[in-house]
């Protein structure tokens, strides 16, 4: 009823392929922005700030750039947690090492080196791919584990291997309040998130797509298959660096390699697959189900004993909290094997007919 | 697609009353003194992390049998880390604000302690990593918020320094002597490398760094190693499941389990009980007590709270050794209160800020010890606004094939070692974070 295109007239190529191309869409999701930016700021305390939508907004981040890689350009990578290390330890080796150096040309700088990494670690998958190409990646998880454990240079010769970063602050605005932090990745999210959705709209989108649906065929039309690959990997890895460069610097504030180990890699791989690959709204929906359900869990299972007078035992929660999330995956993929987008964009369809089906 | 839909709908049902019971569930404002129990009874390092936070949690439940701190009574909630510094940070932040505010953070990993001590003091809220965590971290002058109470790691690893040197037959006869520290490959295994390094200069023994990374169950390359270097002395800085397949290999590999020092984490019951008579031997260090089953807390323990049925865990397991070092984390922890009550008021609930003053000021004589039944178990910990680590001394214990028991006098770490350390890095550290060394005057606050 509400959500109808009738009288929508697109009268310029431009306005027909625009991103939202329905009103309803643009208006939607510019309100949802705009209530993100200022509306979310009022309504939620500390904890979810810090606890949760910090953490949500910076996965989403790194989500966003692997779905590139994966979704966009089929080349599946266990490397993302490496690249993630590689933007924090950078950024944070840019930041301190030069005098006066601004907090964001520090994070870019982290996605530059990350890029730099990504696109060497990528040139195998110019001779491989899937499974092989995966195992190949994930040398560049242990490669960064390794070096960051073992050089020192890294870490700025702390004796335990863990550096941190405090009193950032960006045009001499301080960035340490849950709030500026939230404000802060929330910018980066959406400008990064923008950038994404029109690259994966333009012609080097549109090579990714190729090359992940046959790339034989696409090498056949025209289109190279180095450049493809490795710019997907550098646009892909440059996100991924970013976000660490965030995650190590904003929610972190101090880190070791174990922040990014192999299971950080698994948990955005998942992400882009429960979130629907080639999506960047999935990228969305993924990282908030894998990032909010365990802690909504932890916290709801001994809600739920408390309502019917049983304690739980934290080991119990933490034991069902596992067992019911992996559940819900094996039963989402099952449902719904493109991803939580699919459902997405089945329900617009619907919203289309409502309330008159047929 | 029917059920699909009908599956679908009642996600959305259950995830939206969900969340509304989530929310109605917050607990109301009571007058009791918070202490948020950060554990990991899961996981790789849960056979570890386990019987620590049932002693932690069975010392603040006899806090409340004995009537509380001064009548204040004590409220706890356990929250799940898995040892995983996101999840602790989480859990910081779910915890610190809940039931008037939290008194103080035990974060018992050195991962999550590292990112709380960035965070903890914009909180005001004290950290305290009684033997763990960062060691120039007892450096009161430059660390406000942390308390590495009676012990860090820099003061494990001198101690076990020393027993080699005794046991060597002096400090002289290690020159020449190879030891290896065969260590966890993060910030924990790290801790032990300066300390370790800056007695090899002293003495001249050659030190080789051999790193296990994490979990620790692939040990066969290290262990190829010292077959063939054939240290004197390999020193074990390991943890969870990495301990017993140290001493499996030592045992393949026909290595005098003697020659080998353990740090606390490697230490208690959990770690040698596998291996059994294979660990005989084994030394470990014990950072004052060890397992104490026969002392008046543990008697006290089973009395007021097992034989009641009220205690955590199972009771065999009282008194073993990481139960006992949560018990002793706990009572720190409470006797800061207490301290801080002698200055805020009696019998009020304190807040971060005047715990920290507690903590700052603490003053357990060996008779305030030994009316909390610590007699015989710990010696006296004083600390200081410059000395945030309250004592320094530490004992060897070793395996016997059933159980634990002392092979050594007490030690006390060489703080003309440690002290010039721990300034250095903790001025390392300030220079890096851009603050300044607390004054006189805000010692005095």
């Amino acid at each position: 009823m509400f959500y109808r295109e009738n009288g929508q007239f697109k009268t310029s190529y431009r306005s027909d392929q625009q991103i939202f191309a329905i009103a309803q869409d643009r208006w939607a999701i510019l309100a949802f922005i705009a209530f993100a930016f200022v509306g979310v700021p009022f309504l939620v305390d500390e904890y979810m700030f810090r606890a949760i939508l910090i953490p949500f907004l910076i996965l989403s981040l790194a989500a966003l750039g692997v779905n590139i890689l994966v979704g966009y350009c089929g080349q599946i990578s266990l490397g993302s947690g490496a690249f993630m290390a590689v933007g924090a330890y950078m950024a944070y080796n840019t930041y301190i090492r030069i005098e006066g150096m601004p907090l964001i040309i520090a994070i870019l700088a982290g996605g530059f080196f990350a890029t730099l990494v990504g696109v060497l670690f990528g040139i195998p998958s110019l001779r491989v791919k899937g499974l092989y190409l995966a195992v190949a990646t994930l040398a560049a998880q242990f490669f960064c584990d390794w070096a960051f454990l073992r050089i020192g240079w890294f870490t700025n010769n702390n004796a335990s291997g863990s550096v941190s970063v405090s009193n950032l602050n960006v045009f001499g605005l301080s960035i340490n309040s849950p709030l500026q932090k939230y404000l802060f990745c929330l910018a980066f999210l959406v400008v990064f998130a923008l950038l994404a959705k029109n690259l994966v709209r333009s012609a080097i989108g549109r090579e990714w797509m190729a090359i992940r649906d046959m790339d034989v065929a696409a090498a056949v039309i025209g289109i190279r298959p180095v450049y493809a690959k490795l710019t997907a990997f550098a646009v892909s890895s440059f996100i991924v660096g970013v976000a660490g460069a965030l995650w190590g610097f904003v929610h972190l504030g101090s880190w070791e390699p174990a922040a990014f180990s192999i299971d950080r890699s698994f948990q955005l791989l998942f992400m882009v697959i429960i979130g629907g690959m080639g999506s960047i709204m999935g990228s969305f929906f993924g990282a908030a189900f894998i990032v909010i359900l365990p802690i909504f869990l932890n916290q709801f299972l001994p809600a739920v004993g408390g309502l019917f007078g049983v304690s739980i035992s934290t080991a119990a929660v933490a034991h069902t909290e596992f067992m019911i999330f992996g559940a819900l995956i094996v039963w989402f993929l099952i449902v719904e094997p493109h991803g939580l987008a699919k459902l997405w964009s089945v329900a617009k369809q619907k919203l289309r007919l409502w309330p008159f089906p047929h | 697609m029917k059920l699909r839909q009908l599956v679908l709908a009642t996600t959305v049902a259950a995830a939206s009353l969900a969340s509304a019971l989530v929310s109605t569930v917050a607990t109301a404002q009571t007058k009791e003194q918070f202490f948020p129990v950060l554990v990991y009874r899961t996981g790789a390092y849960a056979p570890n992390g386990v019987p620590f936070a049932n002693g932690y949690v069975d010392y603040l439940k006899l806090v409340n049998a004995r009537g509380g701190i001064n009548g204040v009574k004590v409220s706890f909630e356990e929250c799940e880390t898995g040892y995983a510094t996101d999840r602790g940070v989480e859990c910081y932040e779910r915890l610190k604000g809940k039931n008037g505010g939290a008194t103080v953070f035990q974060p018992l990993s050195t991962g999550i302690t590292f990112a709380l001590t960035e965070k903890a003091p914009g909180d005001k809220i004290p950290l305290v990593t009684a033997g763990y965590g960062r060691s120039e971290s007892a450096d009161g002058g430059v660390f406000k918020w942390n308390f590495p109470l009676a012990g860090t790691y820099w003061v494990a690893g001198d101690v076990i320094i020393q027993d080699i040197a005794k046991k060597a037959g002096g400090a002289d006869k290690l020159k020449g002597q190879h030891i290896a520290l065969v260590y966890h490959d993060s910030p924990f295994g790290k801790e032990a490398i300066p300390i370790l390094q800056e007695r090899a200069a002293m003495h001249g023994f050659k030190l080789s760094l051999l790193p296990v990374t994490h979990p620790g169950v692939e040990q066969k390359s290290t262990w190829l190693q010292i077959r063939r270097d054939r240290p004197d002395y390999v020193v074990n800085w390991g943890w969870g499941v990495m301990n017993s397949t140290l001493l499996k290999e030592a045992q393949a590999t026909g290595y005098p389990r003697e020659k080998i020092y353990g740090v606390w984490w490697a230490g208690a019951e959990p770690d040698v009980k596998d291996v059994g008579m294979g660990a005989k031997g084994y030394n470990a260090i014990t950072m004052q007590h060890g397992a104490e089953k026969g002392s008046a807390v543990v008697k006290e323990v089973l009395e007021k709270l097992h034989a009641k049925n009220l205690g955590t865990g199972p009771k065999d397991e009282v008194g073993e050794v990481l139960y006992m070092r949560g018990l002793f984390s706990a009572m720190f922890a409470i006797e800061g209160v207490r301290q801080a009550q002698e200055r805020y008021g009696k019998g009020k609930v304190m807040t971060g800020e005047q715990a920290r003053w507690g903590y700052e000021n603490l003053n357990l004589t060996q008779a305030k010890l030994d009316a909390l039944g610590f007699k015989g178990v710990l010696r006296p910990v004083s600390t200081s606004c410059a000395d945030h680590m309250g004592a320094n001394w530490a004992r060897i214990h070793t395996w016997n094939g059933s159980k634990w028991e002392f092979s050594s006098d007490w030690y006390q770490a060489d703080e003309q070692i440690i002290k010039p350390m721990v300034r250095a890095a903790a001025d390392k550290y300030a220079a890096e974070k851009k603050i300044a060394r607390r004054t006189p005057a805000d010692c005095q606050s």
